[in-house]
């Protein structure tokens, strides 16, 4: 059953992704890509990383990929063309994939990972993954253990805000900006005029 | 569960805090008080990183802390110190250039305050994990500052640059990191040098300890990670160029010497051949990349690579008297450059700034004061003895001898008389040169002259104050052994 699934997950995985750089229209790779990040979040649910599968789905479906939909739709810029010919490159690309997962596998296959080294001596002892559930495992040393690095990664946050407002907010004078106290605080006397005019003689 | 919390121990991060807390707490002062925000958050914020040197010096115990991601030694005391005092120099110099290039931000202290806490940090990291997060915190500060000055485009295209190459080589040191964590299970320093004096040391994890030394090269500009120096160098504004120049590499070395000397010290020997590697081809292209330069800013950009260099040296040399060379090579590299930042933001004529070299032709005869300081400067830059950068360069060199490093001291000697030789071309410009020139800067800010004096005073009366300083230095290096 499991392996059913992973078929299904992967294949259309690569499938999307696949799409993602032939699709002609923008809009439409965007929407594989949402594609691919749903599918890659089972592959994660079946190892049991519940987690990081609602996670992918939170950050990348519901922000990074909205905002690159934004972008598309926003930005006037002619895609096709950027795009034309895209595909001819793919079998030197594919050329270069294929050496440097060969070199990979070579330099792995000659490195001594340490005894002991993978799981025995980590940090962190991983518990039993069928009496807590992920969130409560990753919840449990995150705001107690690593507190600190909790702290500073959330004033790393702080200073891209910052950041952010620095770099693009500007007040620029001679632009009329909504007043919404004045907008309120007007009445008939103070927003119309009354003008006789006489007629015959225009305004 | 709490009880997993070492909070007694949270005394030793106590500066730490105090920034922290401090700049969140000026960032509402500056949001409301309305007109005059930029110049109380400035005051507030120099009164901020006093405070945080007072507490630096208050912590007396020695040791790891919050679960020992975190180390206080003389070591850290010192360099924070440096770093503090930096920061809030630069912070000072920079209060009537913003005045005058009407672009005053009451953010723009701040940003200096929370990189100055990343800086902490990583002179305090004993673990990856605070390395990489000081880091971070640290350089994000760094390049919304390079482009605070966002009517200029230079300044724009400074602080883009700044920022893709230092998220590539934040890049390659996660991948370090996360390679050194592979093959020994660690992140602390402590336990990452038990694993490896433990077991033989494998491929993957040397490929680690390369990406990790060339993530932090990037930090301290070190050749072959140097390429962004000059052009964020020339376009930033300059008080934050000063900046730049100044606590952060004093930081970064410091983190240079932690990873160095605590993590990888059971494999001295493989790290030794990077770093004199960076080393002599700091110490060249500085020395022969900076002759050609015609701005003024440009020209400390490769000048700072090169001292980056020299400082070097002392650690490749891996002794207790190499370290203790770093150390005072960074103290005295500190106060030469802000001297001279403080000397160049006070070129400035009526219609502006000043960065042209040429026009410090005939300084002699238009501000014989200011013509006697930068030869001042000049000459210690150099390292012409009996002023400070003489004392600098001497006892890396020295501790490179010792340590049977002759190849590293003779390089390091011949490219320094290379690198005399455009210091002192500016030198002769001041002097000898004639110019049609006589346009006068215009009076230099009040804060900018005592930054500038004080600079000078310590460079040349360095043979007084080389005693103290020596004995704090040489306990500071002294921790690691």
């Amino acid at each position: 059953m499991t392996a059913i699934f992973f078929y299904l997950f992967a294949t259309i995985t690569v499938a999307s992704a696949f799409m993602v750089i032939s699709a002609r229209n923008p809009v439409h790779a965007v929407l594989f890509l949402i594609l691919a990040f749903v599918n890659s979040a089972g592959l994660f649910m079946l190892n049991g990383a519940e987690f990081l599968a609602l996670l992918l789905i939170v950050v990348y479906v519901g922000a990074v990929a909205v905002l690159f939909l934004f972008v598309v739709m926003m930005l006037d810029v002619d895609f096709v063309e950027l795009r034309e010919g895209f595909l001819q490159y793919l079998p030197v690309g594919a050329l270069v994939g294929f050496i440097v997962m060969a070199e990979l596998l070579m330099v792995l296959g000659t490195w001594v990972f340490a005894p002991g080294a993978i799981g025995g001596i980590a940090a962190e002892p991983i518990p039993n993954m069928a009496d807590v559930s992920n969130i409560e495992a990753i919840g449990n040393i995150l705001y107690t253990k690593y507190i600190f690095f909790f702290q500073v990664a959330g004033l790393i946050l702080l200073v891209a805000m910052i950041g952010a407002i620095v770099l693009t907010l500007h007040h620029r004078p001679n632009v009329r900006r909504q007043n919404i106290n004045d907008q309120i605080a007007r009445n008939p006397e103070t927003a119309i005029e009354i003008k006789k005019v006489e007629s015959g003689k225009g305004v | 569960m709490l009880s997993a919390i070492d909070l007694p121990n949270l005394a030793m991060a106590a500066p730490e805090i105090w920034l922290a807390l401090g700049s969140m707490a000026l960032l509402m002062v500056g949001v409301f008080s309305g007109r005059n925000a930029t110049t109380l958050v400035t005051g507030l914020s120099l009164a901020l990183l006093v405070i945080a040197g007072i507490s630096v010096y208050q912590i007396e115990d020695n040791g790891y802390a919050l679960q020992s991601a975190f180390i206080m030694d003389p070591f850290a005391r010192f360099m924070k110190i440096l770093a503090l005092i930096g920061s809030a120099l630069t912070i000072a110099m920079s209060i009537n250039y913003m005045r005058r290039e009407q672009f005053e931000k009451f953010e723009y202290p701040i940003l200096v305050l929370l990189s100055t806490t990343g800086m902490m940090l990583m002179i305090s990291s004993a673990s990856m994990l605070t390395l990489y997060l000081g880091l971070e915190l640290q350089s994000l500060a760094l390049y919304v500052c390079a482009a605070i000055n966002r009517d200029s485009t230079k300044a724009s295209e400074a602080g883009l640059k700044y920022f893709v190459l230092g998220a590539l080589s934040s890049g390659m040191l996660l991948y370090g990191i996360t390679l050194v964590y592979g093959y020994t299970g660690h992140t602390t320093f402590v336990g990452i040098a038990e694993a490896l004096s433990g077991s033989d040391r494998s491929v993957g994890l040397i490929f680690g300890l390369a990406f990790i030394l060339a993530g932090i090269a990037f930090k301290i500009s070190a050749v072959p990670f140097h390429m962004w120096t000059p052009d964020v160098y020339e376009g930033a504004p300059t008080p934050i160029t000063a900046f730049f120049a100044a606590a952060p590499k004093v930081a970064a070395m410091a983190l240079m010497v932690r990873v160095t000397m605590g993590a990888f010290e059971p494999v001295t020997h493989d790290w030794q051949q990077i770093i004199v590697f960076i080393s002599i081809a700091s110490m060249m292209l500085g020395a022969f990349a900076a002759i050609g330069q015609t701005n003024i800013k440009r020209l400390m950009a490769y000048s700072s690579i090169g001292h980056m260099g020299y400082a070097l040296v002392g650690l490749a040399a891996g002794t207790q008297a190499g370290i203790n060379g770093v150390i005072m090579y960074m103290t005295i590299y500190m106060v030469m450059t802000l001297g001279t930042f403080a000397l160049i933001i006070g070129m400035r004529k009526k219609d502006g700034m000043v960065e042209d070299i040429d026009d410090l032709k005939g300084l002699a005869t238009r501000h014989p004061m200011l013509a006697v300081l930068m030869t001042l400067l000049m000459f210690s830059l150099a390292g012409i003895p009996p002023l400070a950068g003489f004392f600098a360069k001497y006892f890396v060199f020295v501790a490179a001898i010792e340590a049977n490093l002759f190849a590293l001291a003779v390089i390091g000697v011949l490219s320094s008389v290379v690198g005399a030789y455009y210091y002192i071309r500016i030198i002769k410009m001041i002097w000898f040169d004639e110019t049609a020139n006589t346009e006068k800067y215009v009076p230099m800010a009040t804060e900018l002259k005592l930054v500038l004096g004080v600079s000078v005073l310590f460079i040349s009366l360095f043979y007084i104050f080389a005693g103290p300083v020596f004995d704090r230095t040489s306990a500071a290096a002294a921790s690691f052994f």
